[in-house]
Formats: C-alpha cells, sequence, structure tokens
C-alpha cells in the first residue's frame, strides 16, 4: 500500500518536472537553452493563483470555470515571460544563458510579490480551488487526491508535443531551426518566428508546471520556495530524456521518486543506512547525478540522434559573414 | 519573338561595410539555358547568387523574375518565385533522412508522411538519373549524395531556375560527369540553370551562355559556341596579363623536407592522402597544383603536424648540423623544439592563421609568446614586429592596436604572411596565398616568396591559377583526389599539360568508368 | 503575378553588425539604458504601491550609500559578488560556460567548514586557517575540474554539466549537515574557531583588501601572463589555437582548476570572514548573478568592478525600499531583473546597427 501511495505521489510531483522539461524540450528544440525556466514556472504558479484568487473573491466556485481560468492565466503570464526573453535572446540576440538567469531572477522576485500579495488575513483564498483541481479524486484521502486534471494535462501535453516534434511538418521545421538555423533559413522556415512560438508556447507549457504543484500537488503557498528548484531539475530532466517528451514521461516520474524518496524509502526497504535522516539528501542528489552520467554517456558514445540540438546556446544571424 | 527571359537583375549593387561586393550588374538569364557564372575568386559571384536566392538583399538596383519586377527578401521569396539555390557548403540537418530535408520547410496542405515522401523523392530521382534513398540520414552520406539532396530538394519544391554554387568543387570527375549530364536533362525539360564555377573546361562543356564578373562588375555575357578559353581568360582577368613575376634561378639546392609514402583516412573513411611522395628542396618554389579539395591541405596541416597519417614519413633535413628529423605524428611544438623552422600560411586566414578579434601586435606573439621562462607575455617585440610589418609590406591600417578582422583581405595576408617570414624560417608553406587579394597585394606576395627562395628558404606554395604557379614555381607538383598525378618544371610546363593531370579520372580501373560511359551513351542518344 | 505582389517592398528595416563603436557612444547607451531601467522601475513600483517616484530613488540611494554601516555592507557585498565573478572569468572567457560557480563556491564552504568542525578544537587559529584556505581552494578546484575533463576529453556539454554540479554540492551539504547537527535540525550555528583576524577592528577590510588585490592580480593575469594569451586564443579560436600548438585540452583544465580554486577562495572567505557556518544557502545565488557580473562587464576586472556595484546598489538599495514603504521583500529581484533586462538588451545597440528603409526613390 505504501508503494502505491510513493508511486502516486511520485507521479503528482514528477508531473511539475514534466511541464517544465516538455516546455524546454520545445525551446531547446529551437536552439535556445532557456535557463530562465524557473523563473518562468515561478511566474506560472503566480499568475495562475492570481486568477484564482480573484475568481474565488467574486464567488465563482464552478470548478470547470476555476480549473480552465487557472490554466489560462498560468499559461499566459508565463507566456510573457517566453516573450521577455524571445525578445532579448532572438531579437536583440543577447547571450541566452544571462538572458535566462537575469528571467529567473525576475521571475522568482515576481512570484513572491504576487504571492505574498494574496494573503488576505490569514486566509488564502485561491486555496478554495484546491478541489476542483484535483478532479475527479478529490474525495479520496490517500496519494490518489494529488493526481487530479493538471496530471492528465501533463501527460496529454507531453505525448501531443512529441508527436507535433516527431510527427508533423511543423516540428521538422522547429527541430531544423535548433539543428542548423541557416539551413532552415534557407529552405524558408521563419527561423525567428519558429523560435519566438516555440518559446513562447514551451515557456507557457513550464508555466503550468508551477501552477500544478503549487495547486496540485503541494496545495499550499508555502510551496513556493520549492518552485524554483523544481524548475532547475526540470532542465536537468530534459537531459535525461534525451530530449524526447515521451521519455520524460517515464524520467519525470524516476525524478519525482528521488525527490520525495527520503519521505518513503525508508519505510519501503528496511536498510539500516536508509533509516539514517542524512541519507535523504543523498537520495536528492541522485536525479542530478543520473543525469550528469547520461550527459557523459551520450557524448562520448557520440551517436547524432542522442545529442543536444547541434544548434543550442549558439545566436543566429542571417547577414553574418 | 524573343527568347524568353527566366530571369533578369538590372544594376544590382551590394556592399559590406566598405567592401564593395557587385556593383551595378547586369545579368539575364533564359528559359531553357544552362549559363555559367564565371569569375576568379572573390569577384563577387556568390554574392550576387545569394541576393537572387534571399540571403541578401541588394542595396540597389532591382531583381526581375519571368518579366516581373522580384522583392526576394528571404530564401521563402525565392521558393515561391521558382528559384532554388544549392549552395556550395550544403545546407543540410545532420540528423534528418534525406526526405526530411527535402520537405523541410514546404508548406503544402498535404498531411505529413514521410512514406509518400519517398515515393516522390523516388520518382525525381529516376526521372533525372539520380542515386539516392531518401531514408539515409545525412551524417551517414558521403558529398556527393549530399549534393543529390540538395538538388532534389530544390526540384521537389518546383524550382524552375536553379543555381548551383560550384557544384563540382567537392567531387570526383566521374562525379562531375554525372551532374552534367543530370543538369542537362533538366535543361532539356525546361529548367534554367546557373552554374557558377572558375573552371574553363566545365564552362565550355557545361554551359550555353557565359557571363563573366570581375571584381563584383559584370564584364559580358557570351554565347559558349561563340567564344574559347583564351577570351574567356581575358574576361575574367582583365586584359591578358603575362604576370612577369620575377623568377630566379635557384641557387644552392639542397633537399630539406621529404616526404615518402604517406597515406591518410578522413573521418568519413575517404582516403584524402594516397601514397603521396615528393621532396622540397631548400633555394627553390615547389608548387602544388590541384583542384580544392584533392588533399592538398591536408598535405600541408600533416606536414605542419596538424593532421594525423595512417603511415608514411616526412623527413626534415637540418640545414645547421645536417641531421634528419622525422616529423611525422609531432605537433607543432614539438616540431618546433626540434629546432625546425617551420612557417606555415594556412588557407583559412582568420579561422587559423590569425584570430580576428586580436589586434595586429597580439597576433604577432602567436608564434612567439610562449619563448622564455618569464609567465609573463613580452609586447614590446611583437609590437616593434607589427611596427615594421606594416611600413614594410605596406599594411593599410589605422595602428598596431586594430582588430585584424577589420582589414581588408589583402591587408590580413601580408599581416600572416609577414609574421610566418618574420621567423627566418627554413621551410615555408602558403596555401592559397593570393586568394581574394587585388593584384597589387598579390605581387607583394609573390615577392615575398621569391625573396624567401632566394635565402635559401625551401617554400611549397599551393595555389590555383595555373599560370600564377607556372611563373613563379620552379618544380610543380600536380594533386588529383589525394594522389600525386605528375611533377613538371616550372620553366617548361604548359597550362593544359597541368589541367589535364588535375582532372583525369585517377580511378580508371573501378567499375564507376561503366556508369560514365552509359551516360554518355544516353547523352549521345538524345 | 498579380498587382498586389508588385507592390512588395524592400524590408522596413535590417539589422547588420557594427564594426566598431567609439567608447564614448557605448558608455552613453549604456547610461541611458541604466537610467531608462530605473525610470521603468519607478514607474513600476509608483503602479504597484503607489509611492511617490522621487521618494523611491532618493530612498534606493539612501539604502546603499546612506549611512557608513550601509556603504560597508555595500563594500561587503560588492567584494563577495566580485570575487566570485572574477572566478568565472577565465573561464568565460575561454568560451566555457561555467554555470557551476555556485556549488563550487558551496564546495569551498563546505571544505572550510569541515576543517573547523573536524580539526578546529584545539589547533592554533593561524594553522588552522591555513588548512581552511589550502581545503577550500582544493575541494573547489577538484569539483570544478571534473566537468573540464569531460569537456576536454568527449566534449560534454560544460553548460549542462557545471548546472547538475550545483544541485549535487548543495545536496552534499545537506548531507553534511545533517550529519553534524545530531538533533537534525540541519542548522549548525556559528563555530567559534577559524575566523579570519579584523583588520582595524573592521569585519569587512580584510575580505574587501583580498578582493581588491585578486581584481587587479586577475587583470594582470588575463592581460599580461601567457596563460591568459592562451586562454584569450582558445576563447577566440580552437583552430588557431591548435596551429600554433597550444594543448587546448590543457588549457581547458587549468583554467578551470584556477576557476575552481577561486571559487574555493571565495568559499572560504564566507566561512572565515563572515558566516562561520555553512548552510545550503551559503553561497547564495551569487555564483548565477556572477555569470551576468562576468558578462556583462565584458570580462574585464575593472569593469566588472561597476558592473557588481550596479548589482548590489540595486539589491541594498531596493532592500531599504521593502522596509520604508512596507512592501514585500521579493521587490529587490524584480527590480534587479528589470534592471538587467535593460542592460543586456541595450548590448544590442552596441553590436548592432539598424537600418530603415530608404525612402522610395521615385
Amino acid at each position: 500500500m505504501i508503494i502505491l501511495e510513493y508511486l502516486l505521489s511520485a507521479i503528482a510531483l514528477g508531473m511539475t518536472f514534466l511541464y517544465g522539461s516538455t516546455g524546454e524540450i520545445i525551446t531547446e528544440k529551437t536552439g535556445h537553452l532557456n535557463l530562465g525556466i524557473p523563473g518562468i514556472m515561478c511566474v506560472g504558479a503566480a499568475s495562475g493563483c492570481l486568477a484564482l484568487h480573484h475568481m474565488i473573491m467574486a464567488n465563482i466556485t464552478n470548478g470547470f470555470l476555476l480549473v480552465l481560468v487557472g490554466i489560462i492565466a498560468a499559461f499566459i503570464g508565463s507566456a510573457l515571460m517566453g516573450l521577455i526573453y524571445s525578445f532579448l535572446a532572438v531579437t536583440l540576440h543577447a547571450n541566452q544563458n544571462v538572458t535566462g538567469l537575469a528571467l529567473t531572477t525576475f521571475g522568482v522576485g515576481v512570484m513572491k510579490f504576487i504571492i505574498f500579495g494574496l494573503r488576505v488575513g490569514n486566509d488564502v483564498p485561491y486555496l478554495k480551488a484546491l478541489n476542483a483541481f484535483r478532479f475527479p479524486f478529490a474525495s479520496q484521502d490517500n496519494a490518489l487526491k494529488y493526481c487530479g486534471v493538471m496530471v492528465f494535462l501533463a501527460i496529454i501535453i507531453a505525448l501531443l508535443t512529441s508527436w507535433v516534434l516527431f510527427g508533423t511538418k511543423v516540428g521538422l521545421n522547429l527541430r531544423a531551426v535548433g539543428e542548423n538555423p541557416a539551413t532552415a533559413d534557407a529552405v524558408g522556415i521563419n527561423v525567428t518566428a519558429y523560435k519566438y512560438f516555440a518559446t513562447c508556447i514551451g515557456s507557457g507549457i513550464a508555466g503550468l508546471g508551477g501552477l500544478c504543484y503549487v495547486m496540485d500537488y503541494a496545495g499550499s503557498q508555502e510551496a513556493y520556495l520549492s518552485v524554483e528548484a523544481l524548475g532547475w531539475l526540470a532542465i536537468a530532466l530534459v537531459i535525461f530524456a534525451l530530449w524526447r517528451p515521451h521519455i520524460s514521461i517515464f524520467g519525470s516520474v524516476v525524478f519525482g521518486a528521488l525527490f520525495i524518496a527520503g519521505a518513503f524509502i525508508p519505510t519501503i526497504i528496511p536498510l539500516p543506512f536508509l533509516q539514517k535522516m542524512q541519507t535523504v539528501p543523498l537520495l536528492k542528489m541522485l536525479p542530478y547525478v543520473v543525469t550528469i552520467i547520461v550527459l557523459i554517456v551520450t557524448s562520448i558514445r557520440d551517436k547524432k540522434e542522442n545529442q543536444p540540438p547541434a544548434a543550442l546556446g549558439l545566436p543566429y544571424f542571417r547577414e553574418e559573414r | 519573338m524573343k527568347t524568353q527571359l527566366a530571369l533578369e537583375l538590372h544594376k544590382v549593387t551590394k556592399t559590406f561595410g566598405s567592401v564593395v561586393a557587385n556593383k551595378d550588374v547586369d545579368l539575364s538569364l533564359r528559359k531553357g539555358e544552362i549559363l555559367a557564372l564565371l569569375g576568379e575568386n572573390g569577384s563577387g559571384k556568390t554574392t550576387l547568387m545569394n541576393m537572387i536566392a534571399g540571403i541578401y538583399y541588394p542595396d540597389e538596383g532591382e531583381i526581375r523574375v519571368n518579366g516581373e519586377v522580384a522583392h526576394i527578401r528571404s530564401p521563402k521569396d525565392a521558393f515561391e518565385y521558382g528559384i532554388g539555390m544549392i549552395h556550395q557548403h550544403f545546407k543540410l540537418v545532420d540528423v534528418f533522412s534525406a526526405s526530411e530535408n527535402i520537405i523541410l520547410g514546404m508548406k503544402d496542405s498535404g498531411r505529413y508522411k514521410l512514406s509518400e515522401v519517398h515515393k516522390k523523392v523516388s520518382e525525381i530521382t529516376e526521372l533525372y538519373g539520380f542515386h539516392l534513398d531518401p531514408k539515409k540520414k545525412i551524417h551517414e552520406m558521403a558529398v556527393s549524395e549530399k549534393q543529390t539532396v540538395e538538388i532534389i530538394k530544390v526540384l521537389y519544391r518546383g524550382a524552375d531556375i536553379l543555381i548551383l554554387d560550384e557544384p563540382t568543387a567537392v567531387l570526383a570527375p566521374q562525379e562531375t560527369e554525372r551532374l552534367f549530364s543530370v543538369l542537362r536533362r533538366m535543361r532539356d525539360s525546361g529548367k534554367s540553370i546557373i552554374i557558377i564555377t572558375h573552371k574553363m573546361n566545365e564552362v565550355l562543356s557545361i554551359s550555353d551562355r557565359v557571363a563573366v564578373l570581375r571584381k563584383g562588375e559584370h564584364i559580358a555575357t557570351v554565347n559558349t559556341a561563340e567564344t574559347n578559353e583564351g577570351e574567356l581568360t581575358e574576361m575574367m582577368i582583365g586584359k591578358k596579363v603575362t604576370l612577369n613575376i620575377k623568377r630566379s634561378d635557384p641557387q644552392n639546392v639542397c633537399d630539406r623536407l621529404c616526404v615518402s609514402n604517406i597515406n591518410s583516412t578522413n573521418a568519413d573513411g575517404v582516403k584524402v592522402l594516397d601514397n603521396i611522395s615528393f621532396t622540397a628542396r631548400a633555394g627553390e618554389i615547389l608548387g602544388i597544383a590541384g583542384i580544392a579539395g584533392s588533399g592538398q591541405r591536408e598535405l600541408l596541416e600533416s606536414i605542419a603536424g596538424l593532421h594525423h597519417l595512417d603511415s608514411g614519413e616526412i623527413v626534415y633535413h637540418d640545414p645547421k648540423n645536417g641531421k634528419e628529423e622525422n616529423l611525422r605524428d609531432k605537433n607543432p611544438l614539438q616540431i618546433r623544439d626540434l629546432g625546425v623552422r617551420l612557417s606555415f600560411v594556412p588557407e583559412d586566414r582568420l579561422g587559423m592563421g590569425l584570430v580576428g578579434n586580436m589586434d595586429i601586435t597580439d597576433n604577432m606573439m602567436l608564434r612567439s609568446y610562449g619563448k622564455g621562462h618569464s609567465a609573463f607575455v613580452d609586447r614590446k617585440k611583437p609590437r616593434d614586429l607589427a611596427k615594421r610589418i606594416i611600413e614594410d609590406l605596406e599594411v593599410v591600417t589605422p595602428g598596431v592596436d586594430t582588430p585584424v578582422r577589420r582589414l581588408s583581405g589583402g591587408n590580413v595576408q601580408k599581416v600572416l604572411v609577414g609574421r610566418e617570414i618574420s621567423t627566418a624560417p627554413t621551410v615555408l608553406m602558403a596555401a592559397y596565398p593570393v586568394r581574394g587579394l587585388d593584384i597589387n597585394s598579390s605581387y607583394t606576395i609573390y615577392n615575398l616568396l621569391n625573396k624567401q627562395k632566394e635565402n635559401g628558404v625551401s617554400v611549397i606554395f599551393v595555389g590555383e591559377d595555373l599560370d600564377v604557379l607556372i611563373e613563379l614555381c620552379d618544380r610543380i607538383i600536380v594533386m588529383n583526389s589525394g594522389k600525386i598525378t605528375g611533377e613538371v618544371d616550372g620553366r617548361l610546363a604548359k597550362r593544359e599539360e597541368i589541367g589535364i593531370m588535375m582532372t583525369k579520372d585517377t580511378s580508371v580501373s573501378e567499375d564507376k568508368n561503366t556508369e560514365i560511359n552509359k551516360d554518355t551513351e544516353e547523352k549521345d542518344s538524345e | 503575378m498579380n498587382k498586389a505582389e508588385k507592390h512588395i517592398k524592400e524590408p522596413f528595416m535590417r539589422v547588420i553588425k557594427r564594426d566598431s563603436i567609439s567608447w564614448q557612444k557605448a558608455i552613453l547607451v549604456r547610461a541611458l539604458a541604466i537610467i531608462g531601467s530605473l525610470l521603468f522601475s519607478g514607474i513600476i513600483c509608483y503602479l504597484l504601491i503607489g509611492a511617490n517616484p522621487l521618494k523611491l530613488y532618493i530612498t534606493l540611494f539612501e539604502g546603499a550609500f546612506g549611512t557608513k554601516r550601509r556603504i560597508w555592507k555595500l563594500a561587503k557585498d560588492l567584494a563577495l559578488l566580485l570575487c566570485i565573478s572574477l572566478a568565472i572569468t577565465p573561464a568565460f572567457k575561454m568560451r566555457f560556460w561555467n554555470i557551476g560557480a555556485e556549488g563550487q563556491t558551496l564546495i569551498g564552504c563546505l571544505a572550510s567548514v569541515a576543517c573547523i568542525y573536524y580539526l578546529g578544537k584545539g589547533m592554533p587559529n593561524w594553522l588552522l586557517i591555513i588548512l581552511m584556505f589550502v581545503a577550500a581552494l582544493v575541494a573547489s578546484a577538484l569539483w570544478a575540474v571534473i566537468p573540464a575533463i569531460f569537456k576536454a576529453k568527449w566534449n560534454t556539454n560544460e553548460t549542462l554539466f557545471t548546472l547538475m554540479m550545483n544541485y549535487v554540492a548543495i545536496n552534499l551539504v545537506a548531507y553534511y549537515l545533517l550529519k553534524w547537527t545530531p538533533s537534525g535540525s540541519s542548522t549548525l550555528g556559528m563555530l567559534s574557531e577559524g575566523h579570519l583576524p579584523k583588520l582595524m577592528n573592521n569585519e569587512y577590510l580584510l575580505l574587501i583588501l583580498v578582493v581588491l588585490a585578486l581584481t587587479v592580480a586577475m587583470y594582470i593575469y588575463l592581460k599580461y601572463s601567457k596563460h591568459g594569451y592562451e586562454i584569450a586564443v582558445v576563447g577566440e579560436s580552437e583552430n588557431t589555437a591548435k596551429y600554433i600548438g597550444i594543448n587546448v585540452k590543457k588549457v581547458i583544465i587549468r583554467t578551470m582548476v584556477l576557476s575552481g580554486a577561486l571559487c574555493g577562495l571565495a568559499g572560504f572567505l564566507i566561512v572565515g570572514a563572515l558566516d562561520h557556518s555553512v548552510t545550503t544557502a551559503s553561497a547564495g545565488g551569487l555564483g548565477f548573478t556572477a555569470i551576468m557580473v562576468s558578462w556583462l562587464g565584458k570580462f574585464n576586472p575593472f569593469t566588472m568592478i561597476l558592473t557588481s556595484l550596479l548589482v548590489v546598489f540595486l539589491e541594498n538599495g531596493a532592500d531599504r525600499i521593502v522596509t520604508v514603504f512596507n512592501i514585500n521583500d521579493a521587490f529587490p529581484s524584480i527590480v534587479t531583473g528589470i534592471v538587467l533586462f535593460f542592460i543586456i538588451g541595450c548590448e544590442f545597440f552596441i553590436n548592432y546597427k539598424v537600418i530603415f528603409r530608404k525612402k522610395e526613390a521615385k
């Protein structure tokens, strides 16, 4: 039973990473390493909560409407962050890493600012929307209750993204932009438009991860403190999944499981060293260590299909001579 | 009725910063013809074509397609006008298959179904006589296959005007023949083709008309049938100049560098150096002729310690003590530490020989910074050297603190050659040292090389202009597909003789030959 | 072809790369960007909390420079940020994206604290400090050289590798904290040994002087040493480096050892001079901010003093605004973010030129 609970919790938490990594994969496939993802996820959480706050205050209690508006607001808020990134990194040719890091600084600030402002005395109105997000398992009294709407949506989006990236013309064009922008340009693909499109959509999706975590998994406003850290893990997941969202579904559950291993593993596996509290950080280290190993192994094997997009991190300027 | 024009350029001008790449160019392309665009390196051929293909936008002038003014702002616009360009550096996505590359960026309403694309690609390959596996990934392909993908890519989009930028530079002679027969079939089916080249024999064999560019300007367009090599060369290089390079007789000639039986294979498994042997002697200029990509670069880089060899030896005879040193598989520092004073002017000046963003002084230091035991660099001597080179070679620059990137091509080359000869080398290798340079700068370089020779240096000169090779070098060896196909005396050599050695089929014994015969038969029957 | 298509115009504007820009102009562009960003932040701030903008700016300056105490704090914050920025600069100049300064610094802190924890009792303070110093530098250098080795040997993507190493480091610190605090509180508290001496009775002065010396040394290293020259060549063109016989792998590894060791120095200073303890947040995100400082300072140590001053000024000043106007403490990062966006964006106008369409000739 505890194993099932563990698995469900891992899935629920994993979806936060899944949103983040799916969004980041879309962005990276056009050659942009967006280190602003943690900040974007924060803004996603904040804008979603902000919308929910106002709806609750306006006495809108329709569960469907709450979920829908929450998701749309989170998406738009984070897509706007993507727009800032695109404007700086694509149009103004700014350095991607620096832009991304500045975006994270900004996003974390925006989130704290907004979320703090949403307190009404000791009451946090947007949490009243919690049950709507836990549909259809809101009445469950076990970990299943965490596996609500956002979890299904995450998997659907990941599968859809995989299909778009690897099974449609749009995906083909998009991947070409990240592999070789000059080539894409030469065949008439609007490189700038694709970069903007991918970064904004990707950011929007990643932002849902923030909302997913705050509303669905943690269900409390204190949760915001961890969103940034989870965002970095989402970037790691991209490497782990070899830039494929469908592998990311599996990877996100593994990462989720490792992240909360401290709470479950000692109970499940009665080995003495696992009972010690200091084992927890070591378990939490695992996702990163595994990611590093994946990174190393793929670079040593040098199989072209498993490498990061060839133009990742490089600016593209057509008239460059 | 007048022959219909597929494409017209009217007074097209393009400048990059202070460099004029094209000036008031007029050009026309008829429907159903092959137009050769002839010009030396740096004459603005590629820039001109890039404007038609939407890579650059002209500063002035207009382009007409089928008689209508066309504003080609992007490659996409170009496709809409039915224009497709096959660039010299292939624009393909390595991790995609041939079919994926071919349909990339296309906007037709059909569903995305690769199997249908494969089928359509196969139809095109059959129609024009290509060979291609549509499912093969680009990074698994040989160069000629990649080129095929590029050509099919534009045909698939229904291009009526095809531009090929030096398509034969990367091809073996038999592959070139095959390409030409494909191009003829395209022309016969009504396509208009522009082929950029600077190889005269190809111009004469493939084109209907020839347009000649010189220094960014259009000189003339003539019917191929009514012209000859001499006339074209004259238009290409201007007035028929005997170059009049002063060539002194070699003094105190002795063996300096003996290369014997070296072999090398590149990452694609192609033999780039095939049993190369020759001797470079002190006090003479050894020329290396050949079509670009015949192994010249790899040869020089293996001598300089930058290219790995599978077998063979490179023996250096030290003039000071008569000792022999094998340079094979040593890196540039080890070679220098042996006391070998080897200078190398590489083909890629700003990407290898110099650092574009560094100033002239710092570029002078590249060779010498490591000297001495101090942890710090000494900038005084390099600065003096920079000043001396600027003065002696008349380098046009605001000062020694100017990044070399901002100098013009000729001045960049003077800086590079100046540095390389400043170390008093015993062997000086120069790859295409006058490429893209104006006449005056070229002569400066020739004189420098001659002076080195008179000083008893063994000079190795890789060139592409046969006239220069013949007038400058004492001996010329000819490379062709990684092999040496001949050696001639510079004072007795004939252009034609070298031309044949450069282009003759080196793989006669292989069965590929039958395919050429088949192609020519088909051509004859048409 | 229909008539409408004939009217397609030449592109409205095009962007070309500038050859060069005079330094006066470059400074003007940057100054305008900073002023613009402050105005913009002021407007945002006014809209959010409705405070008098003028009072806002005054508070900002007061918060940074208002009292002697604040100026010292500013100098301390600046020194620390600058120290880490200097540490990563050689790597960045080599075009090695070391995003891992956060972790490398943290490992330096951890190593220093480990020395105090295990050896602190009954050892003379000077010896302990030397041990801490050595341990921090060695540990951080080792931490930093791991990604460098893989980069040199297999071209493993260093940006992602160093980024991951940060979180491994954070969890390693968390592990030791749990190990060292039997209660499981994870809070180590201030350790009483291994304090660096106070100069002139000022707790920050030593730190500031060390970083000042480091700034000068780094400038000299990059500009006048053979190593610095090699770093520049490798960063500009690996091909050229090979052509003149520089061992690129060796330079990558050596430079990252240096970069890591200097992060270790920062860690040592944090422990020895300021915190006397370690937490998972000891590096406090400085490793990331340092990247922006270094990059915006064009990898020039002296320019970096200005860029780090700007960042620290904003954060400290905005902190004051938080107190005075009683708004929440997330405000400084928002302002910093906005200002950074402006500065990052303005580089475009320094490197590129926008050309608008000429008037129709007819």
